[in-house]
């Protein structure tokens, strides 16, 4: 049932959404700067809201179903933050009012950025980052900045386990920095001596992502942070797996310079398809004047009558700014709701139950599924999609085939030391039932894999839609649909005409 | 709290891991540090909760409340109803990044709604997802222009009637970089239109960035710029309000090589901020240096026409240090806000909402014009937002307005030295006749009164 294109349904002279008319005197429009055409649908608002609803349903989303995505943290999104996030007075805020008529706003930023600095142990917090990458980029450039504010150009290196997610070689680069890779050990800790091989005077830092995407806290953090020190580095945490140590421990205690936090992993935010993110960082104490500018800040004490004043505060050795006006506001009030809805016992909890959710599942699938790392893990674990016996099965069509079970697949193909990788995050927020529907599935799918390999290999069956060229898509490129809205004749909605293929998109 | 596990849940799950406590699975965690008391309020409950933000919101004042001639790269625009009513739809907004085409067919064909409608409307062949907002989003085209010549050609040539805050962010980006920006220094003058830039064009030259309308409001023809650009084997990178191109000529009937621009005019709230969206489009040839995510079409293997990421290939997670951005999470729903807002509204109500805007700019420019003291500072085309020259000081006229309930315009002393007696306003389809001549005869009052 393949879903028409606006520009088939678009239909000349249809109207959405009605404007008034001028109520001023008017002036002549500059006819030499006017456009001649305008490429826009044409269409009523109920076959606009009927559009998009149907799309919304081809989707699988954590309103309607397990989404056990490794280091994606896939949680409820609680919907007080929605309500919370559009009242009026946050809403409708603009970003360039004179601080004394953005006071609740300032005021919400300023607790959230104390939190933040409480929960993850450091002494400054920027909520600029737009997302996880962002906050990299924006901790990587402090890295480099620090360095060079004392005289240490050189220092330029940057260690990242083999482990770690594409972004933190990416930022690493980014920010003119030269990227190591550090191999892991037998137990899946960063391998100490070729941590001890790499520290030098060049070393700038290490990107660490504790615990790590196979799920497994280092056993030797500690002494990987003191080493990185004591060669005059800095230890910059990806925050992406945050979810395992809310109240259990703080980056910040055990020595970590730099982190930035996922709102919308660790603390709720919606993942809305592919964003809105929001990724602030945390800094200890000797990082806090390198801070994108600007922070919140309180510019006048408060008493008991009255407030502080919150206001907009510059960084002396700022990085600069990293995007325009102040971060997500949107998703700061939605964490800070998550946040106070939890209290320090309820966040520790958070962490309790995800760890114990993950280690339940692993006990429940490592009879059958290989564990590469066998130890206890945190919130999320890794597993190999394959066996001897069934040579052609692959992680791929274990993912798919979970979908014939209405589970969204887990994370595949990563981490990269793990071959044909199963990653598995179920968070704390699913119930032992839907765990344990899971663990049967997947069960039952390593069985198939044995008995009738093909119902793997042709999955997903059940689906709205089947597995797709990739590699058609990747050579046709056809990235917009270059038909003129206007011209086109309205689309007959027969039964069966949904099913053609034929498109008004042309190569490019 | 969103945990569902009973007491019964968590003994019997403890015994199937074989442990005995929630604590003996933290043993890798040093003991030192373990479990430590965070210094933070107790829970409150979702009722609690509601009413302290609402006392929090309450304290702030609204572009609702107060009449909003304040824009400078937010604008206080009307969102139709049916945008937040697909934006609440659970299966968008708590679906993750469409790595699953077969269970993503939504988002996927969404974003490729998204990609068609900002081609259109910048006059750009390909769109890619998005970027954070307009002003990562002009960083990402000086990445990809520096990348485009290898490194060659290090110098990027920035409007000084650029965002001052998208200028500061092109800044940061390129600290670790060889990057040279040049054009927006403090001897460059801000009264020049756009063709000052092209003696500074050269060889070295990767990109030269223009803003339309730009940050004062003006809009000026790039067509010379452009071919200079080009002359110089530069490319042009145009950041646009899209508003404005549902009435001005697109950047790509003046060869702009790039189109950036910030999305929230597009039904986004103004949020104090954000999320908002950081629209990137370009020209065929240069899509595989695009950063960001990308839709392409294609088929399942039950023959539907279908939808995936497609070019994967170009980003972090397949090149790691080889990409030439970091950016993964972008921002999805903001996008989806924007194309459900560019279909409601459609040709005819893009085309209208714009209109408006022109119409009462310029009625409000006249009135103030009018007003003893008060001059346009530009006789350059613009939009919906002009600059006026004051007789005291802007942060006094925003003061005293403020006092009449009305947010005045941004003070542009705050980032252009010497401009302090200058008033950047815009107006939009939100503001009426009344509030304009309300806004005339304030201004009469504060200064004269």
């Amino acid at each position: 049932m393949a879903e028409h294109l606006m520009c088939e349904l678009s239909v000349p002279g249809r109207v959405g959404v009605r404007f008034p008319d001028p109520d001023v005197p008017t002036t002549p429009l500059p006819e030499g700067m006017l456009r001649d055409d305008l490429p826009m649908p044409e269409m009523a608002e109920i076959d606009v809201i009927r559009y998009f609803t149907r799309l919304s349903q081809l989707n699988h989303s954590i309103d309607t179903g397990f989404y056990p995505l490794g280091s994606c943290t896939m949680k409820y999104n609680p919907k007080v933050n929605e309500e919370a996030a559009r009242l009026p007075g946050f809403a409708f805020v603009h970003p360039l009012q004179p601080i004394e008529t953005a006071q609740g706003a300032l005021a919400l930023m300023h607790q959230l950025q104390e939190w933040l600095k409480e929960i993850g142990g450091f002494a400054g917090v920027s909520l600029q980052p737009a997302a996880g990458a962002h906050g990299e980029l924006t901790g990587v450039l402090i890295i480099r900045a620090y360095h060079r504010s004392r005289g240490e150009k050189q220092r330029t290196k940057i260690l990242i386990p083999d482990s770690a997610h594409g972004t933190n070689p990416a930022t690493s680069a980014m920010s003119g920095m030269q990227v190591v890779e550090l191999r892991s050990d037998p137990r899946g800790n960063i391998d100490l001596e070729a941590l001890r091989a790499e520290c030098d005077e060049t070393l700038a830092g290490l990107m660490l992502t504790n615990p790590n995407t196979l799920g497994l806290f280092d056993e030797n953090v500690e002494e990987v942070v003191r080493r990185v020190h004591e060669a005059g580095g800095l230890v910059y945490g990806d925050g992406a797996n945050m979810n395992a140590l809310l109240g259990i421990v703080r980056p910040g205690d055990l020595g970590l310079d730099v982190l930035h936090y996922n709102l919308h992993k660790t603390f709720s935010t919606p993942h809305g398809g592919g964003g809105p993110g929001s990724g602030p960082v945390g800094v200890a104490a000797h990082l806090v004047d390198f801070l994108p500018d600007p922070v919140v800040g309180i510019l006048e004490e408060g008493d008991e009558e009255d407030p502080p004043l919150y206001g907009l505060v510059h960084p002396s050795h700022t990085i600069g700014r990293v995007k325009a006006f102040h971060g997500h506001f949107g998703m700061f009030v939605r964490a800070y709701t998550y946040i106070r809805v939890h209290g320090p016992e309820g966040l520790r909890a958070i962490s309790e139950y995800a760890v114990l959710n993950a280690n339940y599942l692993l006990a429940r699938l490592r009879d059958t599924y290989h564990l590469p790392y066998d130890r206890v893990c945190m919130h999320e674990f890794v597993l190999e999609g394959r066996w001897p016996e069934a040579p052609e099965i692959h992680a791929l069509d274990i993912a798919k085939r979970l979908m014939d079970y209405r589970f969204h697949p887990p994370t595949n193909y990563f981490p990269l030391i793990v071959h044909e990788a199963l990653m598995i995050e179920p968070t704390e927020t699913e119930n032992k039932e839907t765990l344990d529907a899971f663990a049967d599935a997947m069960i039952k799918i390593a069985e198939e894999a044995h008995t009738d390999p093909e119902v793997l290999k042709s999955a997903p069956h059940e689906t709205p839609y089947g597995r797709m060229d990739e590699v058609r898509a990747a050579k046709a490129l056809v990235l917009c649909c270059v038909a003129d809205y206007a011209q086109k004749e309205p689309v007959e909605m027969e039964v069966g005409d949904r099913e053609k293929t034929s498109s008004p998109t042309q190569p490019l | 709290m969103y945990i569902p596990h009973t007491a019964a849940d968590r003994e019997a799950m403890l015994r199937t891991i074989g442990v005995e406590r929630l604590e003996d699975l933290f043993q890798d965690v040093p003991a030192g540090h373990r479990f430590p008391d965070l210094a933070l309020p107790p829970a409150l409950t979702e009722m609690e909760i509601m009413a302290e933000l609402q006392d929090l919101a309450l304290s702030n004042e609204t572009a609702r409340e107060l009449v909003c001639f304040l824009g400078a790269g937010a604008y206080n625009h009307y969102i139709p109803a049916g945008v937040d009513a697909i934006l609440r739809r659970g299966e968008f907004y708590t679906a993750y990044t469409p790595y699953q085409p077969e269970i993503s067919q939504g988002t996927l064909q969404a974003i490729f709604e998204y990609q068609s409608l900002i081609a259109g409307l910048t006059g750009m062949d390909v769109c890619n997802a998005s970027h954070y907002d307009g002003a990562t989003a002009v960083a990402e085209a000086v990445n990809m222009a520096y990348h485009n010549f290898r490194g060659k050609r290090p110098k990027v040539v920035l409007s000084p009637s650029l965002h001052p805050s998208y200028r500061e962010t092109v800044r940061t980006y390129t600290r670790g970089s060889d990057v040279v920006l040049e054009g927006d220094g403090p001897e460059a003058d801000v009264a020049a239109g756009p063709d000052a830039l092209i003696p500074l064009l050269d060889e070295t030259t990767c990109l030269v960035v223009v803003q339309y309308p730009d940050f004062f409001g003006r809009v000026y023809d790039f067509t010379a710029l452009a071919e200079a650009a080009h002359q110089a084997g530069a490319l042009l990178a145009v950041s646009a309000n899209p508003i404005a191109l549902g009435l001005l000529k697109p950047p790509g009937d003046f060869g702009a090589d790039i189109v950036t621009g910030e999305g929230q005019p597009l039904g986004i709230p103004l949020s104090y901020g954000g999320p908002y969206l950081g629209l990137f489009a370009t020209r065929t040839e240069y899509v595989r240096k695009m950063a960001g995510r990308l839709v392409g079409e294609t088929i399942d293997n039950r023959g539907q026409r279908a939808y995936v990421l497609t070019l994967t290939a170009r980003e972090q997670h397949i090149r790691r240090e080889r990409a030439t951005s970091n950016i993964c999470t972008n921002q999805g729903l903001m996008a989806l806000a924007s194309t459900v807002y560019l279909s409601l509204l459609g040709r005819a109500g893009l085309r209208k909402v714009a209109e408006l805007n022109y119409q009462k700019a310029h009625y409000a420019a006249r009135g103030i014009a009018s007003v003893p003291g008060f001059e346009l500072w530009s006789e350059q085309l613009f939009f919906n937002e002009f600059v006026v020259r004051c007789p005291i000081p802007a942060a006094e006229v925003n003061e005293k307005l403020l006092e009449h309930d009305i947010l005045g315009g941004y003070d542009l002393g705050q980032d252009f030295p010497g401009m302090e007696d200058y008033l950047l306003v815009a107006v939009t389809e939100m503001i009426t006749r009344e509030d304009i001549d309300t806004l005339v005869e304030t201004l009469e009052e504060v200064t004269h009164g």
